[in-house]
This record gives structure tokens, sequence and C-alpha cells, in this order.
């Protein structure tokens, strides 16, 4: 503890040995999130009150932002299940230092998705029917199942952190589930992987089977086609970078030191070596996509790109900005090694992923499918935007509240005991 | 569901191009008889419910070798579905004698994802719910279930006019399938006992419907053996059951993808199977 430092007014909630900034600060800050938050809820009243019209959808463009949100947080959501999978099956000890920030921001992703989700379906009261009258032909089927289990695997996964909380943890009933739970997390965390890596590669699924839209579909194995493998590594390159983005971001926001600096460099290793896995498939099931399969549908390359919206720019972005140079920057040791490097690469490898879902969700509907037809646009509106930045809100206010009463980072305490008397301890106030 | 099944009735439509001067009346027709609400700002043409939307084409060189073409295009009735295949809850379906792919309104859930994998735009969504103009409910048609907000919806071909037809064959007495000449089972419902809204109203007699697979049908007649027949986007293998008609070249190669030097009188090639 610095010498300096006041307890602030909630300090019996707040982890042992742990410096927190003042109550009140704290509150300002949620209430920034919370007023983000109530925009967002305004804009899903007007939705689910009014109806879909009163976003930008339209008859071409069934899926717009919502969906790529969604495939976005729940691809970078990734690193709840793949760190899981790392730490706990595969033995790599580190990453128990990251692995329940891993598991908060893979909570917030999927339930954050779960929200948008409601939203989107224009009949959201019967989203059970997907349970009831499954179709086990569709992709989306399998989504809906391992989307809501997986959640579900999630929520086990927090109440023991939940649990340790100081206060409650003084409880013996609740100790006792927390120390269970964690006893049986292996468990947990297989079937976190299991159902992880099919909903992800359902993800995918559901375009590459849209044969009627050639800029999605691909040919597969068995019945999966390529891009079932494609969201998968890709969403197992970029879940681990987020996953240190953000565990850099929160040591920038309160001023401590809160995951060792080898602890995200191996974050990096991780997803650089996952990153480029991916982009060798993701190169192969291009070239076959530009040789093969467009020719075969009758169309040329440059039938699939238009204007500056839709152009060829995005394909170089996504596979060449946003994933061949991060994939070197994270594979090299010593651009690890350099932190600016490291998060600029971490943020090239999620913005890639990101632009990979947006162009195969927004480009595969835009582009004509028969030769009459028009490129077709799609800007999103404020009705759609407000809820993602609901998300964000959302994330933003479990985070704190988690970093603020919960022993999330076990490295905390250890890497801040050196603080110089009289340094500034924390920032944000937060 | 996903299989390709095969039916002995398969209600199909020949639409002649040549015939068609795009006056919109089928359009109309449609909107009318399945209760398709209008909307009080239709400037946005992507948003306008429609079953059923005449396109121009164009053979896009100038005047005087300029020449245009209209093509209707309602839901194709494909085989082998993009859209059912796709659906979550089975909301959509080729399952009834007559292979018409159904559209179970009160099942939908609205995830558009069948209308993402349409090739033809046959869907639209309900993104309001629908506002009758005062007066205008009372000229609904009663056997046409309106839609709620938030379902996705489609042309039928009338299917609920193929069900009055069946109806007045049991009251009469008869059987709804009967074995033809050619010792197949036909629908006993006569030709001009089920026709479409659009069908009928065509003043040019260019939308003509009955059973493909009946050879006493003039759809069969028309269709079977017709080098200007053509189907919408065949190389995908859909298998539709709209076919078009025209004796101009650049109007029967506009329906379908071509690389800039591929024959169009080649046989096609089917994408690769799907998943």
């Amino acid at each position: 503890m610095a010498p300096n430092y006041i307890p602030p007014a909630d300090a019996a909630l707040i982890p042992q040995d742990c410096e927190r900034g003042p109550l009140s600060c704290f509150a300002l800050w949620l209430g920034a999130l919370s007023v983000i938050l109530l925009i967002g809820v305004y804009a899903a009243y007007l939705v689910l009150s009014r109806g879909l019209g009163m976003t930008a959808l339209d008859d071409y463009f069934g899926f717009g932002l919502w969906i790529t949100f969604d495939l976005g947080v729940i691809a970078l959501g990734a690193g709840a299940f793949f760190t899981g999978l790392l730490r706990y099956i595969l033995n790599i000890d580190p990453l128990k230092n990251v692995i329940n920030l891993a598991v908060i921001i893979g909570f917030i992703c999927y339930t954050g998705a779960m929200i948008v989700l409601v939203l989107d379906i224009g009949q959201p009261l019967r989203a059970w029917f997907g349970y009831w009258h499954a179709n086990v032909h569709s992709m989306l089927t399998e989504v809906i199942f391992c989307i809501t289990c997986y959640c579900i695997v999630l929520i086990i996964e927090y109440i023991p952190l939940i649990l340790e909380q100081k206060q409650i943890n003084r409880v013996p009933l609740f100790h006792a589930i927390a120390h269970n739970l964690h006893v049986v997390m292996p468990l947990f965390a297989g079937m976190g992987a299991f159902l992880s890596t099919f909903h992800q590669g359902s993800l995918g699924g559901m375009y590459g089977v849209l044969f009627g839209r050639p800029y999605a579909f691909r040919d597969g194995f068995f019945i999966w086609p390529w891009t079932f493998f494609l969201f998968i590594l890709s969403a197992v390159a970029s879940g681990p970078a987020l996953t240190m983005l953000i565990a850099a971001l929160m040591e920038k926001m309160t001023g401590r030191k809160l995951v060792s600096q080898d602890v995200k460099m191996l974050m990096g290793k991780i997803a650089g070596t996952m990153l480029l896995v991916y982009t060798v498939f993701k190169i192969l099931d291009t070239g076959a996509w530009i040789c093969g399969l467009a020719p075969s549908a009758g169309l040329t390359f440059d039938q699939f790109f238009y204007g500056w919206i839709y152009g060829k720019w995005l394909l170089f972005a996504e596979i060449a900005l946003c994933g061949v140079l991060p994939c070197f920057m994270l594979c090299s040791a010593s651009m690890r090694a350099n932190p600016r490097l490291l998060y600029a690469a971490a943020v090239l490898d999620c913005t890639g992923v990101v632009i990979n879902r947006y162009v195969l969700t927004v480009q595969t509907l835009a582009m004509p499918s028969m030769p009459f037809d028009q490129w077709a646009t799609y800007v999103p509106n404020w009705v759609e935007w407000a809820p993602c930045f609901l998300v964000l809100a959302y994330g933003g206010i479990l985070l704190s509240l988690s970093y603020r009463y919960l022993p999330v980072f076990p490295q905390e305490v250890e890497l801040n005991g050196g603080q110089r008397p009289g340094s500034k301890p924390n920032t944000w106030g937060l | 569901m996903s299989a390709n099944k095969h039916f002995n009735v398969k209600w199909g439509m020949a639409i002649d191009l040549d015939k068609c001067t795009g006056c919109g009346a089928c359009m109309v027709a449609c909107q009318a008889e399945n209760n398709l609400a209008p909307l009080a700002d239709a400037s946005n043409k992507q948003r306008v419910p429609n079953w059923l939307v005449v396109y121009e084409l164009s053979n896009k060189k100038s005047f005087p070798d300029h020449e245009i073409a209209y093509l209707p295009r309602p839901c194709q009735q494909c085989a082998e579905q993009p859209c059912a295949t796709v659906c979550p809850v089975v909301a959509t379906e080729r399952n009834e004698e007559g292979g018409i792919v159904s559209q179970i309104y009160p099942r939908c859930i609205g995830c558009r994802y069948c209308m993402a994998a349409c090739p033809y735009h046959a869907r639209c969504f309900n993104w309001f719910d629908p506002v009758w103009p005062k007066g205008m409910e009372k000229a609904l048609t009663p056997d046409v279930s309106t839609r709620p907000r938030g379902v996705v919806e489609k042309c039928t071909f009338c299917h609920h006019r193929f069900m009055q037809a069946k109806d007045k064959v049991r009251a009469g007495g008869g059987e709804v399938y009967v074995r033809g000449t050619d010792n197949k089972l036909h629908c006993a419902v006569p030709e001009d006992g089920y026709v479409t809204s659009c069908a009928e109203v065509c003043p040019n007699g260019a939308i003509v419907f009955g059973d493909l697979n009946n050879p006493e049908h003039r759809v069969h007649r028309l269709v079977t053996g017709n080098a200007n027949a053509f189907r919408l986007l065949e190389r995908l293998g859909t298998d539709t059951a709209v076919y078009y008609i025209s004796r101009r070249e650049w109007v029967r190669r506009l329906g379908d993808n071509y690389l800039p030097d591929e024959d169009t009188q080649k046989p096609k090639q089917i994408l690769p199977k799907r998943h």
C-alpha cells in the first residue's frame, strides 16, 4: 500500500491489499457509462414497441450492423473458452493470471450478443422456438443451442469469482461453493471449449452454406463449409488478443499493474500462432474462391466488389494489413517484447476479424445475385448503433464493478507491492 | 427441411417475357389477393412488401439497338431451396403435394436468415405492423391470414386458391389425386380450377400457371423441349418451378451469371454439392 493511500468509503468490499480510487470518482464513471446505456435502452424500446422498421435494415439487408456486432463480439469473446482450454486442459499455468478477466470478457461478449439478438429478431417472444421446432439442417439452430448453453457455462465460470468477493466469501456456504466450483472448473472449461468451438464454427457455416450468395458460399468438408473452420481459427486468433488488450487498457485507466508483461506477451504469442494458422488457411480459401468457385458461378473477381464502400481495399485490409502484418508482429519475440508493437498488432488482429465478419454479413447481401439486379448499400442508423454502445457500456460497468470488488487479477498485489511513496496511484480515480 | 422431395404434382409457371409489357397488374393483383398492406411512405422500395416484383431488363445498347424486357419475379418455389434449409425453426418448408414452399407465419421468429439465403429476393419482412386505410380492411381476402410485424412472408402461388379448388373437387364427390393417361398421379383440380391471381389478371396472358408434370397442362407443353425457356440462376441447382420464355438471346443470357466469353448454350456447371 502506498503511504498516502486513503481507503475509499467502500473499502470493506474491496479485495485485500488492493488500492482503489475514491467511491465518488467510481460513481461518476459508472454514471457516465449509464447515460450511454440508457440511450441504448431507449433505442431498444423503440424497436420493441414499434418494430424493426425503426432501423435502417431493409429487405436486401436483413442482416446488418447488429449481426456484424454479434459475430464480432462472439469472436472476440473467444478468449474465454480458448484461455480456459489452455489453462485447465493443457495446463499452461501462467494463464491463471488472466483467466478471470477472460471469463468476464467472454461473459460480457456473449450476454451482450444475446441482448442485441433479442432486438434483432422480429419476434423475440418466439426465440425458444429454436429449441422446440429445431431444424437440424440449419447452422443457425446449432448456433442457438450452443450459444445459450455456453452462456450458462460462462455464468458457472463467473460465479466462483463473485463468491470470492471479500464479504461474500466469509459465508461458509459460499466459500465452499466457490472452492468446489474451482475444483470442477476443468470440466466446465472442457464443455465451454466444445460448445464454443461448434458455435463459432456454425456462425461461419451460416454463411458458407448460402449457395445462392456467391460472396459467402464455400465448398467444404462433409457438412461443414470452409468458413466453419475459418471462423473457429479467427476467433481463437483474436480472442486472446482482445483479452490482453483489455488488460492493458484497464492498467492505463487504473494506473495499476494488473497482469505481468510476460503473461501479456504469452497471450500475444498464442494469438500470433493461431493467427498464423488462420491466415494461411484464409489465403488458401480466398485463392480457391477466386480461381474456383467464382468462375463456376459465372462471376469474375471484379464483380465481387463495388466502388469504395465494398471495394477491394476491404479484402486487402482484412488479409494483408490485419492478417499477415499482425501475424508477423505477434510471431516475432522481439516485437512482442515492445508493448506498443504488441498492442498495435493485437488491435490489427481484432480489426481484421471484425472486417471479416462485416464483409461476410453485409457485402454478401449487397452484391447482386441476379445479373439484372443492382448493388445495394447499407448505412446503419442511430437506433442500430445505440444498442451496440449499450453493450459496450454494459461491459464497461460489469468490468469496472468486477475490477473494484472482485479478486480478478491474482498478480495485482504482487505487481504493485513496490509502488513508490507519493506516486500517483490511480490515473482515472478508479 | 432440406431434402429435394419429388411430388407427382409440381405447380409452376411459364412467363413469356416477350409478351410482358411491364404493366404491373400482376403486382397489384397479388397485393390485393394476398392482403399486402399499403405503406404510408413507400419511397424506399427495399422496404415495400411485394410478393411479386417486375424487374426491368435492358440490353444496355444505345438507340436504335436499345431494347428492354420486363421480368415478373414471384417466389421461384425451388425444389432445392436455399431458404428452407437454413430456417432454424422449420417455419418454411416444401412438404406438400404440389411442391409449393410454405411460410408459417405463427412459427417464424423473424431472424431473416431465409432472406439472406434467397438469391431471388423473393422474401420480404414485416418491418412494422400492417395498417389498413379506413374501409380497406373490408376488402381483405378472408382466406389469407394477415401478418404481424416481425415475420417474413413470400409468394405462396396463392395457396388458398389451391385449397379452395381441392375443396370444390371434394364437395363434388371426387378424389383430389387421380391417375392420369400417363399412369401417374395427377391433381383432379381442372387446369383452370386453380390459377394464381397474377396469372389470372395478366392482360397479355404472359403468365401461364399449372402442373409442370402434367402433359395435358399448357404450362408443361410450353416449357418442355422449348429452347427459349430458361429458369433464373439455373447453375445454382435450385430446380425452380418458374420458367421464363424469350426468343431474344440477350434476355435469356440475363437469366444467369455468365463469364464474358461463356457460351449460354452449353450445359451449365452446377455449383458443388451443398453441405
